[in-house]
């Protein structure tokens, strides 16, 4: 592949194997709860949560709503970020009252990002319960935040950054070890 | 991998004219966001200017304009302090700049100013560190109703450019129409302008030459996507200018015979209060065509995306 010097964690194939496998964990946990959802996290959670829908589309033979998280406007360091970065639309088509929530990000690392999306979702109804799926748990938390379904798991050293890239934003799949700086 | 983040790299909003296409866009995206906000079934709050203090500095009157702005700032949990002309140490002779000087003393991040002069907010911007927002100065801009129409407009017809769009009535003293000349004609809109010569000053055609102008509404109308009606502003001595309210009726009030010649899903436009039975009937003001009060209900979530967007530092752009 072209990106030689990110060393490539996951390829495509990999990539989708692993999503099946958190997919049929979501159905072994949830497959009889008639409220299950799903919430992608902006950007890249969204795109996992329409392929992992369409896996649990398959496996349980019912169509799982999915709604879109956009949590800029909660995070905690806004106030110190250099310009306001640009928000988009939070899309929920549904009601939360009741729902049992996976709210489905690309890379859990520190955990802030999911803090924020709690407080997110906390404004916008109240689920019975909201459990967290990732692609990759690369450690590093400085949040008590874990997540419940994780498709790769790996302690990944604070100085390197884990990157999912996805074709819908990115033009190609995949999930690539880059240095950082 | 990563594309250059957009930042909004402004620090004030002084007037529409020094935004780009890209700003205007960016803008108008924004809000769309916090329409979403609006539109809650709860908690229609965020916390995005939490530890935020914006301070409301209306030194002529305005109602719809500075709820608006008000709302918006409660909308984004800021901290809100008002400062009226009326109450402050203005009315008993202290200069606008002994007032800013005063008012950074409280370290404000934002400051929302309604002042009748049209060099004033840049007069601010200069002394304080704050970001200015002008909510109106004299005849000159009114950028947060240029961006709220232009929103508007693309809820309605899903796009700017190409519309074509009349404004009509009174342009001689309104600063609603200098700001949306830019936007508008920035946007690649097509823009004409309508009244009697008296209210029409043509030196507008040396900034905005592609601008249109006509004397005949009825000739204009057929035209039209949307048509953006001025109030007569009395007070500013709009009847110096014309030779009768009768006559100014017959020739350019919008009523229920003149959309009957319109486009059959024009969009009526007033930026409000309204001389409802001068320049508008009741008829077209509550009519089918009308938008004037999503203008309104727009004006919260633009508003919100205008103080949101020069909330942050102005600084380098961060990848």
């Amino acid at each position: 592949m072209s990106e030689a010097h990110a060393p490539c964690l996951l390829d495509p194939q990999q990539m989708d194997a692993y999503l099946l496998r958190v997919a049929r964990e979501i159905a072994a946990a949830f497959g009889h709860d008639e409220n299950l959802v799903l919430i992608g996290i902006r950007s890249r959670g969204l795109p996992l949560a329409e392929r992992l829908g369409a896996k649990l589309g398959t496996l349980l033979g019912r169509e799982v709503p999915i709604g879109i998280l956009d949590i800029t406007l909660y995070r905690d360091d806004l106030t110190e970020m250099a310009g306001s970065p640009i928000v988009r639309p939070t899309e929920i088509p549904f009601r939360l009252k009741g729902k049992t929530v996976v709210l489905v990000d690309d890379v859990l690392f520190t955990g802030r990002t999911i803090r924020a999306a709690l407080d997110a979702l906390q404004d916008l109804g109240r689920p019975k319960r909201v459990w967290l799926a990732v692609l990759v748990d690369r450690g590093g938390r400085e949040l008590p935040i874990q997540a419940d379904f994780i498709g790769l798991k790996l302690e990944v050293p604070l100085n390197q950054r884990v990157s999912v890239r996805v074709v819908e934003i990115d033009k190609v799949d995949g999930v690539f070890l880059e240095g950082r700086n | 991998m990563t594309t250059p983040r957009y930042c909004f790299p402004h620090k004030h909003l002084l007037g529409i004219e020094p935004l780009s296409p890209q700003d205007i866009t960016a803008l108008l995206d924004q809000a769309e966001a916090f329409e979403e906000v609006c539109e809650r079934p709860d908690i229609k709050i965020v916390p995005a200017l939490r530890k935020r203090m914006v301070v409301n500095l209306f030194f002529e009157n305005s109602t719809r304009t500075r709820n608006s702005f008000e709302i918006a700032e409660k909308r984004l949990s800021a901290e809100i302090i008002n400062f009226d002309a009326d109450t402050s140490s203005l009315s008993k002779g202290e200069t606008l700049i002994d007032t800013a000087l005063n008012l950074e003393a409280m370290h404000p991040d934002l400051i929302v100013m309604r002042h009748s002069a049209p060099g004033a907010h840049a007069l601010l911007a200069r002394h304080m560190k704050a970001s200015i927002i002008n909510a109106g100065d004299g005849a000159h801009e009114h950028p947060t109703q240029a961006l709220l129409d232009a929103y508007t407009l693309r809820q309605r017809f899903g796009r700017l450019e190409g519309l074509k769009i009349a404004i009509v009535g009174d342009i001689r003293h309104s600063r609603v129409v200098r700001s949306n000349l830019w936007l508008l004609t920035k946007m690649g809109a097509k823009v004409t302008l309508v009244g009697p010569p008296t209210l029409l000053p043509t030196e507008l055609k040396d900034t905005w030459p592609m601008v249109d102008i006509s004397y005949d509404l009825d000739a204009v109308i057929p035209d039209m996507d949307a048509i953006m009606m001025l109030r007569a502003q009395f007070e500013r001595g709009t009847g110096q200018f014309i030779p009768g309210q009768g006559e100014y009726i017959r020739y350019y009030q919008i009523n229920a015979d003149r959309i009957k010649r319109a486009k059959k899903d024009v969009a009526i436009m007033h930026p409000g209060p309204m001389n409802r039975g001068f320049e508008i009937t009741s008829e077209v003001a509550d009519g089918p065509n009308n938008v004037i009060l999503e203008q309104v209900t727009n004006g919260v979530p633009v508003r919100m995306a205008v103080l949101y967007l020069l909330s942050n530092p102005h600084g380098e752009q961060v990848p």
